[in-house]
């Protein structure tokens, strides 16, 4: 581990220790698979945003992709009856779909990426309303496709199925990000992409598939957190998921710069986050206060990492 | 300025050099690229601070300790780079820093006082501008004029103009000249800085020549010509440079497309659109491109290597036309740039050493996309081993090795490419004489297996002694071609001043 992701893994765990301390409840095994199902639907976003983070652009349309996708998810399934397969592979490739388009306009047009997705924020999110008729959606008992719900609600050897998909998501990633071509064409591009240019990479290409992978992860934890929530209010469905996911990246170790992350810093700073939220719901903090805590902690990480790091470089030098 | 001594991490920038101007005089100040000028004139404003030497003003010394005593004490400079902001308006600019406001706490600006004073001045110079113009709509030259009006508005009693007329008409430049005149009539003390040496001749009252940091030699109105400010310049006795066997596989001036490996065909750049450049290296031959800075040979080889913008014109490798339009497409048909900007474009500094090696070419170590690490880091250490490049291992971030071992390593990543057309643009700039001995070799040993060598540098030196011909570019095109019997610092430097 590097220096960064060991910092956010002792982080973590002196959180969990604060926390299991302070209320046994933490580790009971209902409480901790909740918060596994939690950390597995917003860690397989948190992935996507990062791998557009580390390419040095930025992804805010993830919140409402969550929103839009799950709507049609339900319509697909409950109003038009579509065979849960076909509807389950129609909204990922929707989600690759949104994110191709984010990517094209970004690497192709080079609008800025906070522009981009910033309106893909607002668009999608209407959109959502509107298909839905500003009305919530559900899946009702969901008769013929229970298989589909149980990768949201269902668990292995007590393991919670979004938890494992997450993994498997996660281990794809740190393949592809730190073994392949691909990802050292990512880091390359974050790092400089003009020398990245003029060593042949195809600077574009890189920069667009992420976002196609960003929009792609944001289509499956749609499917799941729709399955897991069973009720989807257009108007709120997903609201900051996008910055759950860029505090998730950057907490991990992501530099809004690009060119800095590990798919194991956004993971463990995703699970941060949850701890976090589950820390004000098991001390009878007020749950008014859930963003202040987490917005609180995160500062003192910052702060703490520039110190630390700071005295760090100092010695090495 | 008396006995100014400079020195850089590495280099002495200058070496107790004198350097003077009486008012209501023009002085012209000479000197290859890297003699020292700019250097000299950035310590003059108070950028830099000599080590050592003084300066005075009416016999009094003063110190700089930054642009700010420099504007006190009526000094005044106009960048080669322009340094105005587009976004403003005119006035603003000529106000920028030392804005005229209200009296009052909220120190609101007082956009009439501005306009008016800059009125004023653009008036005295013939400019017609508004001064409610935004600056970004305006030409170059009117930039020129506007950068001269904020350093009249400060009651400049010297004036410092570093190559004012690289981006003017001839008719722009006409009307600069006389506004210089003009100035000077009216006590002005000015320095002149310029390429152009046409326009030293007719400008100027005295030149002051810079070699190497030091000074060279100074002429007088009378005694001012081209082909003696160009022999201080130059300041050597005519030789051939270092002997080196002709080798046989290139006939000296042998262009026929039969041998060329690169051809550039009438290739207009974004920089000079107006230009056609033509130019052929052939197989095992190391082209030298000398020039001025802003000649256009980076344009040139950017345009070549797809990195640039190609208005018109076509490349051909080995006689076949390519269509090249991203670095890419370059690379895929052999033809490799060693850019000038080694940290910005050349390697990727946080990055390690085996990282920067492998990229252009990672595919051949990989399978289905995944790396095979044992044979990148083969690859890597093999080349790093044949480059000499001192580095305590493969893995240390490229940001760490010096400017001659990073260059190594940007030689490196194209060394397995085996190419076929190899572009240096500045290749051994801050790189110390032990690795520019090394990088002279490398590229040597490209030529000799069969790649077509472009080398484009500054140094005249390197330029007469690696090269086995010589094109030379003067504001956008190639004024010659020497061979290399015709080859000296002089011949060059005739060619390259206009």
């Amino acid at each position: 581990m590097s220096r960064k992701e060991i910092g956010v893994f002792l982080l973590l765990v002196a959180l969990c220790a604060i926390v299991a301390a302070a209320s046994p409840q933490f580790l009971s095994a209902a409480n901790l698979q909740n918060v596994g199902r939690l950390v597995g639907t917003y860690g397989i976003f948190s992935i996507g945003v990062g791998i557009v983070i580390i390419t040095g652009g930025i992804d805010l349309s993830v919140g409402s992709i969550c929103a839009l996708l799950g709507v049609l998810l339900s319509m697909m399934l409950v109003e038009w009856g579509w065979p849960a397969p076909v509807a389950l592979a129609a909204v990922v490739a929707l989600g690759g779909g949104l994110g191709a388009a984010h990517g094209l306009l970004v690497a192709r047009l080079r609008l800025q990426p906070f522009i981009v997705t910033l309106c893909g924020l607002l668009l999608y999110r209407g959109a959502a309303r509107y298909v839905a008729g500003d009305s919530t959606k559900g899946f009702g008992t969901g008769e013929g496709f229970e298989w589909a719900r149980a990768l949201a609600s269902g668990s292995v050897a007590g393991v919670p199925m979004p938890f494992v998909v997450m993994c498997v998501v996660a281990f794809l990633a740190w393949v592809l990000l730190h073994r392949s071509v691909y990802g050292r064409h990512l880091f390359a591009i974050g790092h400089n992409a003009e020398a990245a240019r003029y060593s042949g990479v195809d600077t574009r290409a890189v920069i667009a598939w992420a976002y196609v992978l960003s929009g792609i992860l944001a289509a499956v934890s749609a499917i799941l957190i729709a399955f897991y929530t069973n009720s989807i209010s257009p108007a709120s469905h997903g609201n900051f998921y996008e910055l759950y996911a860029i505090a998730a990246a950057v907490v991990g170790g992501c530099s809004l710069r690009g060119g800095e992350g590990s798919v194991l810093g956004i993971v463990m700073g995703a699970a941060l986050l949850q701890v976090l939220r589950n820390l004000v719901n098991l001390l009878d903090i007020p749950g008014s206060l859930d963003f202040a805590v987490m917005g609180a902690v995160i500062l003192i990480g910052a702060i703490a990492d520039q110190l630390f790091g700071r005295r760090l470089r100092r010695g090495a030098g | 300025m008396s006995a100014i001594s400079k020195r850089f991490p590495g280099v002495v920038a200058l070496d107790r050099v004198d350097f003077g101007v009486a008012t209501g005089e023009i002085v012209g100040l000479v000197g290859e690229n890297g003699a020292g000028k700019s250097t000299l004139m950035k310590i003059l404003t108070g950028i830099h601070r000599a080590d050592s030497g003084e300066i005075s003003i009416a016999g009094v010394p003063v110190a700089m300790h930054g642009p700010a005593d420099a504007a006190r004490h009526g000094i005044g400079i106009i960048h080669q780079e322009l340094e105005v902001i587009d976004t403003v308006d005119v006035a603003g600019n000529v106000f920028l820093g030392r804005e005229a406001h209200w009296a009052g706490p909220l120190r609101l600006l007082d956009h009439r006082r501005m306009e008016s004073e800059t009125e004023r001045q653009l008036a005295r110079i013939g400019a017609q501008v508004s001064p409610r113009t935004v600056v970004g709509r305006l030409s170059t030259a009117q930039k020129q004029f506007v950068a001269i009006a904020r350093a009249l508005s400060m009651n400049a009693r010297l004036l410092v103009l570093d190559e004012p007329t690289a981006s003017l008409g001839s008719s722009e430049a006409g009307r600069l000249f006389a506004v210089l005149l003009e100035l000077r009539k009216a006590g002005t003390a000015i320095v002149y800085i310029s390429h152009r040496l046409r326009e030293i001749e007719a400008l100027a009252d005295r030149a002051v020549v810079l070699r190497d940091g030091r000074n060279a030699g100074a002429l007088q109105r009378g005694e001012l010509t081209r082909d003696r400010l160009v022999q201080l310049m130059v300041g050597r006795a005519i030789d051939s440079g270092p002997s080196r066997p002709v080798r046989p596989n290139v006939a000296a001036g042998d262009a026929s497309a039969a041998v060329a490996r690169l051809q550039v065909d009438r290739v207009r750049t974004g920089r000079y659109p107006a230009v056609e450049v033509s130019l052929t290296v052939n197989r095992g031959e190391v082209l030298g491109v000398a020039g001025l800075i802003g000649a256009g040979r980076s344009e040139l080889a950017e345009a070549i290597c797809g990195v640039g913008t190609r208005v018109s014109g076509r490349v051909l490798l080995d006689g076949e036309p390519l269509a090249i339009g991203s670095p890419r497409d370059a690379i895929g048909a052999g033809i490799c740039l060693v850019p000038e900007d080694r940290r910005g474009r050349g390697v990727i500094g946080a990055m390690s050493l085996r990282e920067n090696i492998t990229l252009p070419a990672l595919g051949a170590h990989a399978r289905l996309g995944l790396v095979k690490r044992a044979s990148e880091a083969g690859a890597a250490a093999a080349i790093a081993t044949t480059l000499t490049v001192k580095a305590s291992s493969i893995e240390v971030a490229a940001a760490t090795l010096s400017g001659g071992n990073q260059q190594k390593v940007v030689l490196g990543k194209w060394l397995a490419l085996q190419p076929r057309v190899i572009i240096f643009d500045e290749p051994t700039q801050g790189v110390d004489v032990g690795a520019k001995a090394e990088i002279h070799r490398l590229i040597r040993q490209l030529a000799d297996r069969g790649a077509a060598v472009m080398m484009i540098s500054s140094d005249l030196d390197e330029i007469v002694a690696e090269s086995d011909r010589v094109a030379v570019m003067h504001e956008g095109r190639i004024t010659g071609v020497l061979d290399r019997s015709a080859c000296t610092p002089e011949s060059i430097m005739l060619l390259a001043v206009a």
